[in-house]
């Protein structure tokens, strides 16, 4: 069986699959506004958490909050479970696709085969569409592939019951009921809101734009504290995380770029496309912060490249950030 | 960036294209796929690389008999000790127990059975990691 749910490839899955959820049900949704909506964009540079032995750094909130909250601001019912019986997760999974009600899943990227092996992480928190099953096989709508894929059904139990951390349980989740009409101009406004409350008044040290400058200082000090070596593995990570499959370019800035600039027609608020520009060119700081990074991992950096360099670029994109985040928090106001 | 700016830089994607947000002629937001970019492929190179190496360690640790064949497979799965026992359903202490050459020889077919489908190789390749394909770096051409 079959439900007729339209893929669309989106830089990042978790948006993906919530865009493509709400249009399912009618109500068109773009990924960048799915973004937007849910407050997707973030920044936290977390020494104590670690990947591969190496700093966290983040540029979107936790997994999950944003379908979360799109949901909410659109009036949206939700329901979702999480399982410790494996068999019953498929069966339950295979019951709600009967329905031809389109099902997300939280799967461990390692179990999926059709994965090429350069994004086999052992990472839980990829996000897919289940449309279908034929045969043994279910039809999967993975919001970073291009086409729709297919998964055998052993296969998708094991992502589904992926250990580790923030190991995903079988959990789903689907869309109870959706409202004929949605206030989007008040949805965009609230999810700007959170936005920019989080980047400027977080009160972290290591989270929003002070994260941003604290990460600066961290990253000039990198060389003499750590070594060498691990400081270049250090910086290899910063990169990864700010380009890694999913953000779009530039860490999410170039979605919530594009968010900005929808936000203009639906706000009808020309302000806002000026904002997304500044957002863009925000976002190409971030990108020559990665070249430059790049090189030093490559060996071939040169005086522009030294670790202060990329330092001061750090509090410059700091500084543009809060000045944009002030200008968009005023607009919202009322 | 600039529509024309999105990047196709072959490497560590293997030819998957991912989306991208770049900026048309009229200044407005599209989607553009993505081949790569190089960046990002240096710095996937380098978290390969450390993968790599620790494969290659335990290698030469197994050879050396100074721990069991089952250090390789886990290094090779990206696994530690702890993942590889919740997976196992077993606690961390045995993973650790089978590690050591001679009690891994020991090990009953049952146990090696689990770990053999859980690692994806046969029974005869995990017991001899001679029998097991060199891991291939994603987007790199094997020597």
């Amino acid at each position: 069986m079959k439900i007729d749910y339209t893929h669309h490839q989106s830089a990042h899955c978790e948006n993906g699959a919530t865009a493509g959820l709400i249009s399912h049900y009618g109500v068109e949704m773009s990924e960048a506004m799915t973004f937007g909506i849910g407050a997707g964009l973030f920044f936290g540079y977390i020494p104590f958490i670690r990947l591969n032995h190496l700093p966290l750094t983040t540029f979107r909130v936790a997994a999950g909050s944003i379908f979360k909250r799109v949901t909410k601001e659109l009036g949206i019912k939700i329901e979702t479970r999480k399982f410790r019986d494996q068999q019953l997760a498929m069966d339950i999974l295979d019951e709600t696709i009967a329905k031809g009600i389109p099902v997300g899943l939280q799967t461990g990227a390692w179990w999926l085969p059709y994965f090429p092996d350069a994004y086999r992480f052992h990472f839980n928190m990829h996000n897919l569409v289940v449309f279908g099953k034929k045969g043994d096989s279910y039809l999967i709508s993975d919001p970073v592939f291009p086409e729709p894929v297919i998964c055998r059904a052993d296969d998708l139990r094991k992502a589904r019951f992926a250990k580790g951390a923030l190991a995903p349980k079988g959990k789903m989740y689907c869309l109870s009921e959706v409202p004929a009409q949605v206030d989007l101009p008040n949805a965009i406004k609230n999810g700007i809101r959170t936005v920019t409350k989080a980047m400027l008044k977080y009160p972290l040290p290591i989270i929003g734009i002070s994260g941003i400058r604290f990460l600066a200082k961290r990253l000039e000090r990198w060389p003499a504290k750590l070594g060498e070596d691990n400081a270049l593995l250090h910086l290899g990570q910063l990169i990864r995380m700010q380009e890694e499959i999913g953000t779009g370019g530039a860490g999410f800035r170039f979605i919530y770029a594009a968010f900005l600039q929808e936000a203009a027609t639906h706000l009808n608020d020309d302000r806002f496309i000026a904002f997304s520009a500044r957002m863009t060119s925000i976002g190409d700081r971030w990108r020559e912060l990665a070249v430059r990074a790049a090189r030093n991992c490559k060996g071939r950096a040169g005086t522009e490249d030294s670790f202060p360099a990329m330092a001061k670029i750090l509090m410059d994109i700091a500084a543009q950030e809060e000045e944009l985040y002030r200008d968009l928090a005023g607009a919202v106001v009322e | 960036m600039l529509k024309e700016e999105v990047p196709q830089d072959q490497g560590i994607a293997d030819g998957l294209k991912e989306v991208t947000y770049a900026v048309n002629g009229n200044g407005d937001y599209v989607m553009v796929p993505s081949a790569g970019w190089e960046p990002k492929n240096i710095s996937n190179y380098q978290a390969w690389e450390v993968i790599a190496e620790q494969i290659e360690t335990a290698r030469c640790q197994v050879l050396n008999n100074e721990v069991s064949p089952l250090a390789y497979h886990m290094a090779r799965n990206q696994m530690d000790i702890g993942l590889l026992a919740q997976y196992m359903g077993i606690m961390r202490w045995r993973v650790k127990r089978h590690l050591k050459p001679q009690i891994f020889k020991k090990l009953n077919s049952n146990m090696l059975n689990r770990y053999a489908s859980l690692l994806k190789v046969t029974e005869e390749q995990l017991q001899d990691i001679s029998l097991v394909e060199k891991l291939r770096i994603p987007g790199q051409d094997q020597e």
